[in-house]
């Protein structure tokens, strides 16, 4: 006797929630976060383990990295309905100090940010002081035990802001996102891929063969590491996944991140003779349409539940 | 806006009187306040006549717009969700065949379920949502800056942007108005008493007399026993203030039958991040150590073919 449609049992509990209506603003942010997030892990490990010659691309790396902070950081505050408020997430309007909560992942986010703009901006000054396009002495920054930490700064952060935006949906109540923890480790995985082919992208000629090597080692890993937690996020939930990535967004999915992303560019690093001489850097280019495809799907296909 | 005088005696669940005057060492209360103690709402929904007084009370007292107002052709439904605007809604559930016969309606005011354990307020990244002294919670609109990650984390659906003032809303369980030692709008206004108003231990011991009745009735006509209480024990995020006496699956009310908590995936999904930074960490070293066997693997190489083609010794 109930009503039909009711019957229908919803796949998961979080068929019950509303849409935030985060839109392009947060699906820009999201892949610009995890290019910079990325772009700095790579390049604080070749700063911390590799040696004077990954020196060029690990500056290329940290500009790409605060570029992408700095124009998707404020997609954020425009994305709120109220952006003159932004900084009630930082400091508390009402007893004052800083506003922090550990148990919320936007909240944590905002303190990423902060601390990653930090290093790498630190890191980026740096950079730009080597090519004497800043004072002399922020070199000072990227040498010696200083110049250690600030590296390790960058490798932190960077992971950290690459993944706390997987942070924020597997945060929430809506189908997939609050359906699978695994989504933090899957933009994570992304972020270091995007970041890692940004720098080839801009840095192939200027790089040392080896360090570009190392990226595209690098990117390979988390390219494979991308599809197992794919596959494990599909096995795991499959009943929403099904319905969540039914039709258009299975395809996008399907061929723009598997097969056009992930799994061509890999073949690509493997051959970087196969399309020319541009075979390195269209390689990088996929790696990039496919992370941002991978949000785009990831965050609308929730929204349009 | 209607905004009453000065504070009244208000029905209590019972329908008697009850006093207005401040618990005595309440600090928090301020004069002529209900003591605070956890408050909320039993919603009897066996006896909602579908009138929509409690929608009207609640836009009314609340200064609340209806400029989103539209006829649904669903049922009487009109009013169609909770939202930013909508802090009552009525639900109209027809459960009847094909040929009309036998049929029956299920009628139930939603509203904010004010939970123990809120997700909303776990994941407030401005601190614009607090629980007050009632134990009930309430978003700050002067604070609330609108990122909507409340809106993802309710797990009812209850929170929405209000076009008016541009914030996240929902019910404050009339918190203005407990202040002032005034029940809430709705409860107030209801004339079935089917929204009761008052301390959580005395509603959970009217709401359990009630099933009892029901079911008790039930038994005695040959019927199944059906009549439960959704959201009264802590098996729902700990409980909720707000709860419902239903007659059929929650689902049907549109209600989660096992909701959760945004948190829930947190540590998880942090532990996964921190195994996959440190992993591709350790990568980065192997891939580090590769490239450096490689290097010397291609020095040995270029010194052996030096020393064969005998420019080894030319070098030196």
């Amino acid at each position: 006797m109930t009503n039909l449609l009711l019957q229908v049992a919803p796949p998961s509990p979080t068929w019950f929630t509303k849409s935030p209506d985060w839109g392009w603003y947060i699906v820009v942010y999201f892949f610009l976060g995890g290019i910079a997030g990325g772009a700095a892990f790579l390049s604080g490990l070749l700063d911390l383990l590799g040696d004077r010659l990954d020196r060029r691309m690990t500056r290329i790396g940290y500009l790409i990295a605060l570029v992408a902070i700095v124009i998707g950081g404020p997609l954020l505050v425009i994305d709120l309905t109220r952006p003159e408020r932004f900084w009630h997430m930082v400091w508390k309007s009402d007893t004052g100090g800083p506003m922090f909560k550990y148990y919320s992942a936007i909240s944590l986010g905002i303190w990423i940010i902060l601390a990653f703009v930090i290093f790498v901006g630190l890191a980026a000054a740096a950079s730009l002081a080597d090519i004497g396009r800043f004072p002399r002495w922020f070199s000072t920054f990227g040498e010696g035990v200083l110049g250690k930490i600030i590296a390790l700064g960058c490798i932190l952060t960077g992971s950290a802001l690459a993944g706390y935006t997987g942070l924020v949906l597997s945060g929430s109540n809506r189908p997939l996102w609050g359906d699978s923890a695994w989504i933090t480790l899957l933009f994570l995985l992304s972020g270091i891929s995007a970041g890692g082919a940004a720098m080839i992208l801009l840095g192939w000629r200027q790089g040392h063969p080896g360090t570009v090597r190392w990226i595209e080692q690098m990117e390979s890993y988390s390219s494979v590491l991308e599809l197992v937690v794919l596959a494990i996020i599909a096995a795991t939930i499959w009943s929403v996944v099904r319905v969540v990535w039914n039709g258009a967004w299975g395809a996008i999915l399907l061929f723009g991140v598997g097969v056009l992303g992930i799994i061509t560019p890999m073949v690509l690093y493997a051959r970087p003779r196969a399309l020319g001489a541009a075979t390195i850097p269209i390689a990088a280019l996929l790696v990039l349409i496919g992370g941002f495809l991978l949000r785009a799907v990831v965050i609308l296909s929730s929204e349009a539940i | 806006m209607a905004v009453p005088a000065q504070a009244t005696p208000v029905a209590t669940p019972t329908g008697s009187a009850q006093s207005t005057e401040p618990a005595a060492g309440s600090q928090l209360a301020p004069a002529g306040a209900f003591p605070a103690a956890p408050m909320g709402f039993f919603t009897d929904t066996t006896i909602c006549i579908g009138c929509k007084a409690c929608e009207v009370a609640c836009k009314n007292w609340n200064g609340l717009s209806s400029d989103s107002f539209t006829l649904s052709g669903d049922s009487y439904d009109n009013t169609r969700e909770l939202n930013g605007e909508n802090w009552r809604h009525v639900q109209f559930i027809e459960q009847f065949p094909e040929d009309r016969v036998g049929g029956r309606w299920l009628l139930m005011s939603d509203v904010c379920k004010h939970c123990v354990h809120a997700g909303c307020l776990e994941v407030c990244p401005t601190g614009a949502i607090i629980r007050t002294e009632y134990d009930t919670v309430v978003i700050q609109a002067d604070v609330c800056n609108g990122c909507r990650d409340c809106i993802a984390a309710c797990p009812f659906g209850v929170i929405e942007i209000n076009p008016v003032s541009r914030t996240a809303m929902k019910c404050t369980l009339c918190y203005d108005r407990l202040q002032s030692g005034l029940e809430p709008a709705c409860s107030k206004a209801c004339p079935t008493e089917s929204i009761k108003f008052g301390t959580l231990e005395e509603l959970h011991g009217i709401a359990n007399e009630r099933v009892q009745q029901l079911n008790a009735q039930a038994r005695d006509a040959g019927q199944a026993e059906n009549a439960y209480l959704y959201g009264a024990d802590d098996s729902i995020v700990g409980g909720l203030n707000a709860f419902f006496l239903l007659v059929d699956q929650p689902e049907v009310y549109h209600l989660p039958a096992h909701a959760k908590l945004p948190s829930k995936e947190l540590p998880t999904a942090s532990a996964l991040g921190i195994g996959g930074t440190l992993g591709m960490a350790a990568l980065g070293a192997v891939a580090f150590r590769k490239r450096r066997m490689d290097g010397f693997a291609e020095a040995a190489r270029d010194e052996r073919a030096a020393e064969e083609t005998g420019e080894w010794e030319d070098a030196r």
